[in-house]
């Protein structure tokens, strides 16, 4: 009697632990840290791109619209690339875009905007990185979307492409 | 009660060791960077790595320290920014209940069997 | 081409034999000789021989660069030196699996030809379950990993193999630890035999401990060989990460180091005969288990192969159904044998393996817990976390201590019942080594009650074993093998508080004093090879005792695919390691160097060996006995 409840119970177990692997399964991937949708919009104080002058994280995210925060840098090779669809996006209405200059060299970064085009509202300086690790980043390019609620809605990692622009132009409608 | 009693001896236990079981530092700045994962590597903590993102958090973990911050409090604020799985140990909380205390159970478990077979 | 052609019938017509020779097996099995069908045999023969075959055939491919072969072309390249295009050939998932089958077939093969003394219908049952894992790979090869897909229009170059994976201990890693990890599939098969032949008892334990040895031999030595590459290659100075990959082959050698010790008390007496059939079990498993997880993607890691859920499914499925069976097998046909217990003396050698096992079994637990709660944290709430080396560590460091003493005194009982007739000799020692051990702990920054208590009791057990040398009635294999453990107990904790490290950045030409001597960075030198270009820095490192280290760090530039590694130059001697790396820092003519003075590296190393060694000893003496 006694073996059978033993066996009852490892097979249950056994059962639990076949569902679980197999749920592991479909729903793994590389790790991409969770989204937390509810992240609100990091409090900070940086130092523009241009006027070196301190600017608040309040002051620039103060209007009623949508934010997108790009990270780049001139020697980053995907950003070249996606800087085209910085530059269109920068036409909507409905938002702005701050970028944030990572690690970079001053003269290097404002060749880089001098020859690719300024999409960027304002740009802020992040010289050391630690205002990209504000926002959770671990890369450049990342791109932030920030809604009016000054929450974080949505976290691309990488260049954007088209098939991304089509989703942030969905978003900030 | 014997069974009680063997449980919090081993948690003593585990608590002395704990208290120090830092594989020797020389200082707190080494025994924390070796306890974030680097974000951008496959398995290596920052401290062995020297991707750009280890030598930024690199830097802000000794900011930190220099400001006072607690090992702790670092952690927190990573975590914060990142999920918990930017911390290799994994801290005590209703999430981990289980993982820390089930070998211990086993151990335990484990040591009523024998004395059972030994009786 | 024609090679790969031949490979894929071969493997064809190898699981024809599968099929072919369980069918000759189930025949014989009912038949009424005595003798087994020498068909058999030679069936057991032709499925090897055509698996080798096949293998040949990838290595051929593989040499010959023949990119009409998708895994080859996956994972080759022209450029590649002849070793490392033949060292290719497993080091990815096709052809890792046919390794698995090489070694499958290569071991039932050899169990039939060896066991000739041992009953018929035990050696054909064991064939038989052998079997079923056979044809299990069989299928999961040709339906989800076929080495042998045409690839058209055929590309002119390879992608290449991760030029970390091209090391000498890399290469010869898989099969050393595949012969022990997959040749636990024949305790398996053997032990679920003899379960429904009756036929646990102390001759069939005589019999299966060769098989026990082998495997865990390989295992140990695979595991060296794998961290020996972490070490030389990885370029952190570190040989043991807790990583998913590291522990799955962790968690079979616990198991089987539990079930050898169990072994030798069911060779001399009736017992424990449950709980060695369910390790036997459970040492496979685990191995299927690492198999799956390490190859599926479920988990993340340095070295996971295939991310492909699809074979994870299959080898889920096979996974579960081989241990539903073997959980059947052992509920409905083991009989518990009568109770021998009221012979189980407390101050025994049995009770010490006991003790053995039941720590073999926390650590198992820590192990086994620590790598897959992520999954299951995950799935059931969706939130990730890490368990790293701090988790492991906490666990198992303080259990260590209880562990090493009750080695000590499990050496020296004897069977059934004994005493300690020399107790003030192991006072003494104690004494002695609890002393030397604060001695030697209080130079150091660490806590010095911990590491006194553990370095001590790890000397105690290195003066008892040491000891047992000189006493005529010893036990050679197990003096050797403990003694192995506790110097790689002792080489391990030596090592993490005698172990410095410097990290700076240096141009070429400067000067670095740092509190151990200087470094004088000397020079750049520019190396062309056949698959990659380098620059070596070339480093005179002076210590305070005036001895001169020349080191040459390297970052190298490979072709295909284009990675950047970083080499290490690593000097060992004897008594310590130095070990040095060079990084470059962004956007300047900076280095980032990190030197390491590593003392007792190479014991580690030793100790394992030496682990082995007994293990051969026994082995030796096993075949001898005869």
């Amino acid at each position: 009697m006694k073996n059978k409840i033993y066996l009852s119970v490892i097979i249950i177990f056994l059962i639990f632990c076949f569902v679980i692997f197999y749920n592991g399964l479909n729903s793994s991937n590389i790790y991409t840290p969770k989204i937390n949708t509810k992240q609100k919009l990091p409090i900070f104080e940086a130092k523009d791109f241009y006027s070196n002058k301190s600017i608040s994280s309040e002051e620039l995210f103060k209007e009623d619209i949508f934010y997108i925060v790009n990270i780049w840098a001139s020697w980053c090779v995907p950003c070249r690339k996606e800087h085209k669809f910085l530059m269109e996006l920068s036409k909507s209405e409905n938002v702005k875009i701050i970028g944030l200059n990572y690690k970079d060299n001053l003269n290097n970064a404002k060749k880089f905007i001098n020859e690719l085009g300024n999409p960027y509202s304002k740009n802020l300086t992040d010289k050391n990185g630690f205002l990209s690790i504000e926002f959770g980043a671990y890369g450049v390019p990342e791109t932030f979307i920030i809604n009016k609620n000054k929450t974080i809605v949505k976290k691309f990692i990488g260049p954007i492409n088209k098939k991304t622009l089509n989703q942030i132009i969905q978003i900030i409608k | 009660m014997r069974i009680l009693k063997t449980f919090l001896l081993v948690v003593l236990f585990i608590n002395i060791a704990n208290a120090n079981t830092d594989i020797k530092d020389k200082n707190l700045n080494n025994k924390i960077l070796k306890n974030i994962r680097c974000l951008v590597c496959q398995g290596q903590s920052v401290y062995d790595s020297e991707s750009e993102f280890s030598s930024t958090i690199k830097l802000l973990v000794k900011k930190k320290i220099n400001e006072g911050k607690s090992e702790k409090q670092i952690y927190e604020f990573l975590r914060k920014r990142y999920g918990d799985w930017v911390i290799f140990e994994p801290e005590l909380n209703k999430n981990t209940y289980i993982l820390w205390i089930l070998p211990l159970l086993l151990f335990l478990l484990g040591g009523a069997i024998i004395r059972k077979k030994l009786k | 081409m024609l090679a790969s052609q031949i490979g894929y019938y071969s493997l064809i017509l190898g699981l024809i034999f599968s099929f072919t020779l369980s069918f000759f097996a189930t025949k014989d099995l009912t038949s009424p000789s005595k003798k087994i069908d020498q068909n058999i045999i030679v069936l057991s023969f032709l499925q090897f021989f055509f698996v080798v075959v096949s293998f040949l055939c990838l290595i051929f491919s593989f040499v010959n660069s023949d990119f009409s072969n998708e895994t080859v072309f996956n994972n080759s390249h022209t450029t590649k030196p002849l070793f490392y295009k033949i060292s290719g050939t497993w080091g990815n998932h096709e052809g890792s699996l046919l390794l698995w089958l090489l070694v499958l077939t290569l071991f039932i093969f050899l169990f039939i030809i060896k066991s000739i003394n041992q009953p018929k219908k035990y050696r054909i049952s064991t064939l038989l379950f052998q079997q079923i894992i056979i044809i299990g790979f069989f299928l999961f090869v040709l339906v989800t990993s076929n080495p042998f897909i045409y690839v058209f229009p055929v590309p002119n170059e390879g992608l290449g193999l991760n030029p970390i994976l091209q090391d000498p201990a890399l290469a010869i890693h898989p099969p050393i630890l595949y012969l022990g990890y997959v040749g636990s599939s024949i305790i398996f098969s053997a032990a679920l035999a003899a379960v429904i032949q009756n036929y646990i008892n102390s001759e069939w334990a005589k019999h299966i401990k060769k098989w026990v040895l082998i495997s865990w031999i390989f295992l140990s030595i695979g595991i060296m060989l794998g961290s020996i590459w972490a070490y030389y290659e990885l370029g952190w100075g570190g040989f043991w990460f807790w990583d998913p990959v590291e522990n799955v082959s962790l968690m079979p050698w616990l198991t089987l180091t539990a079930l050898l010790h169990c072994i030798l008390v069911l060779e001399r007496r009736l017992l424990l005969t449950s709980w060695v059939v369910i390790l036997s079990i459970a040492s496979f498993t685990l191995s299927m288990c690492g198999t799956f997880l390490v190859r599926s993607g479920i988990l993340n890691s340095v070295h996971t192969f295939a991310n492909d859920p699809a074979r994870g499914i299959f080898i889920l499925i096979f996974l579960f159904i081989l241990i539903f069976l073997s959980l059947g097998i052992f509920f409905i046909f083991h009989k518990e044998q009568y109770k021998d217990n009221k012979n189980f003396f407390w101050l025994s050698k049995e009770t010490s393996i006991l003790l053995n096992n039941w720590f073999m079994m926390y650590f198992l637990s820590v192990v086994l817990i620590g790598t897959v709660y992520p999954i299951f944290l995950d799935v059931i709430s969706s939130d990730k976390i890490s368990v790293g080396p701090p988790f492991y560590h906490k666990l198992i460091i303080p259990f260590l201590v209880p562990f090493l003493i009750f080695m000590v005194f499990g050496s020296i009982l004897k069977w059934i019942k004994s005493e300690i007739s020399n107790k003030n000799l192991l006072i003494i020692f104690f004494t002695i080594s609890i002393t030397i051990s604060f001695l030697v702990t209080k130079n150091f920054q660490v806590d010095l009650f911990l590491y006194t208590i553990l370095i001590g009791t790890s000397l105690f057990l290195f003066f008892t074993t040491t000891v047992e040398f000189f006493n005529r009635k010893k036990i050679l294999s197990q003096t050797v093998a403990h003694f192995g453990f506790s110097l790689f107990i002792l080489s391990i904790l030596l090592n993490s508080i005698t172990s410095s490290e410097v990290s700076t950045n240096m141009k070429v030409g400067e000067r670095y004093n740092y509190e151990g001597g200087e470094i004088f960075f000397k020079k750049i030198e520019e190396k062309k090879e056949k698959n990659f270009n380098s620059i070596v820095g070339h480093f005179k490192i002076t210590d305070n005792r005036g001895d001169i280290f020349n080191l040459k760090p390297e970052l190298r530039v490979y072709n295909q695919p284009i990675i950047i590694t970083s080499e290490a130059d690593i000097k060992t001697t004897l008594l310590k390691d130095n070990f040095l790396v060079m990084n470059t820092v962004k956007g300047n003519e900076y280095f980032n160097i990190r030197y390491q003075v590593k003392p007792f590296m190479l014991w580690i190393w030793i100790s394992v060996l030496l682990i082995s060694l007994g293990g051969m000893i026994s082995f030796l003496r096993a075949k001898n006995e005869k």
